[in-house]
């Protein structure tokens, strides 16, 4: 998931910076992710892995680096499995 | 319960008064001369105002939030600019009170502003930014010494002169993107302001802002710990529009009081069985004012709901941000549109600026408000975040 996670960021993130050469846990806004872009990768990530975000989620915190974005995808498809 | 209860309605008692013995009196010379308010700001002082949300711990009154708003709205209704001076100050140490997380160095600041009834103003808009606060160019540049300095073009910083001390928002360093922000707190022996510009404006004269270029040599300590985009989310941006809807809803709320009073004036010289046309006009005025009053206060509701621990970081939600948006965008608008409407009402007596029923400051105060961080860039930042956010 994370390389999937990787490509939408690079497709749509608009990074002055390589997205392969992030970590996992790199701060995205820190790396130049403006609050526009951000709500791309948002669209994009939500069309991609058929989730939607719930406003709980659409927050700074959520979308600040790879590994926290991983980790609400798959809490939002744990939670649809269980529905 | 009710020692805080009695705490701030004293505070607010003592807000009032000095809107009244000291705001309203100086209104119009601070109005006509572009200067600030300064007995305001003595009686202010003087009553320990400037550090009613600084908790008691360290010094301050500890009033709540609710009664820094009302304090905004009271001398909204007195003195436009010294309610726009006095809510700028408190969204700064609302903002540093809220994400203090223990910082030494600003407990002590904020001691000190209690001893010593401390002013501070903000440099957040930079030269080259296109007015979005979300990005600094000027970075932090650090010294050999361990020290920290910067310089920064501010198109903008109100009361400059007459402020303590500045809460300033940089870059984090000369390599970091302008995404990626800190705020300082730089005290005035610290800096040194070069006057850019000069300051002749249409309304909100007696806030004093002019261009500068701001230079200071500080500690790395003096940055605020929290991360930015939390303080901006949740204080900054939220507490500003929640502070300046109320003293705008202070302004209109007076011009419609002249209003009221000229209407009345009109009736006991008339004596007629039927409302006059006048009297009419004020009554759709009235209609306008609920309106403004209704968005701001349910703003400040929501704010204070929101702000409710733990789960303070609904603040950051993208729901959040649009109806705090909202709220700046929906006053801004409704605010002069009452000023206009009070100036239909009272006619020529409103329009002269030397009556008792004068709205011409009121209305030219109020047009402020739809710059103070322009609509338009508000609607941009909204149209992106509709795009994406749920539940609104």
């Amino acid at each position: 998931m994370a390389d999937e996670i990787r490509q939408i960021i690079n497709d749509h993130g608009r990074l002055p910076v390589a997205v392969s050469e992030l970590a996992a846990d790199a701060n995205l806004y820190q790396a130049g992710l403006t609050s526009h872009a951000s709500v791309n990768v948002m669209l994009a990530l939500e069309d991609h892995f058929d989730v939607e975000f719930p406003d709980r989620m659409l927050t700074p915190s959520v979308f600040e680096s790879i590994a926290s974005i991983e980790a609400a995808i798959s809490e939002l498809r744990s939670s649809a499995r269980t529905l | 319960m009710s020692v805080s209860i009695d705490r701030d309605q004293a505070f607010l008692d003592a807000v009032r008064r000095i809107a009244d013995e000291h705001a309203a009196p100086n209104a119009d010379a601070v109005d006509r001369d572009a200067r600030f308010p300064s007995e305001t700001f003595a009686a202010l002082r003087e009553a320990q105002a400037l550090s009613a949300f600084v908790p008691e711990r360290l010094g301050g009154a500890g009033v709540g939030f609710e009664t820094i708003a009302a304090a905004c709205y009271e001398l909204g209704r007195r003195c436009a600019s010294s309610a726009m001076v006095f809510a700028m100050h408190q969204i700064q140490v609302a903002t540093i009170v809220r994400h203090l997380e223990d910082a030494d160095w600003h407990e002590g600041y904020l001691a000190a502003l209690a001893q010593e009834q401390r002013l501070i103003a903000s440099a957040t808009s930079e030269v080259g930014t296109g007015g979005d606060m979300g990005r600094s160019i000027a970075p932090v540049l650090r010294s050999d010494d361990g020290g920290c300095t910067f310089e920064k073009q501010a198109p903008t910083v109100s009361y400059g002169n007459e402020a303590d001390d500045l809460l300033v928002t940089l870059r984090r360093s000369p390599e970091a993107e302008q995404s990626d922000q800190v705020l300082a707190l730089v005290r005035g022996d610290q800096t040194t302001l070069e006057q850019t510009g000069t300051w002749d404006p249409l309304g909100m004269r007696g806030t004093c802002s002019p261009g500068f270029v701001v230079r200071a040599t500080f500690a790395p300590e003096q940055i605020l710990p929290a991360p930015f985009s939390r303080a901006m989310a949740e204080s900054m941006v939220p507490v500003s529009h929640v502070l300046w809807s109320q003293l705008w809803l202070g302004i209109a709320t007076d011009a419609f009081d002249r209003a009221r009073a000229f209407v009345r004036a009109a009736a006991k010289r008339s004596g007629s069985d039927e409302p006059s046309p006048v009297a009419v006009r004020l009554s759709h005025l009235m209609s306008e004012l609920s309106l403004l009053r209704a968005e701001v206060d349910s703003g400040l509701g929501e704010f204070l709901a929101d702000s409710e621990e733990p789960g303070r970081e609904r603040l950051s939600t993208m729901a959040a941000a649009l109806r705090f948006n909202n709220l700046k965008i929906a006053a801004s608008e409704q605010a002069p549109r009452v000023c206009q409407g009070a100036m239909g009402v009272c006619g020529i007596v409103g329009f002269k600026n030397d009556t008792p029923f004068s709205v011409g400051r009121h209305l030219r105060d109020t047009m402020s408000a739809c710059l103070m961080i322009a609509n338009e860039r508000i609607h941009q930042t909204n149209a992106s975040l509709l795009l994406i956010a749920k539940d609104l």
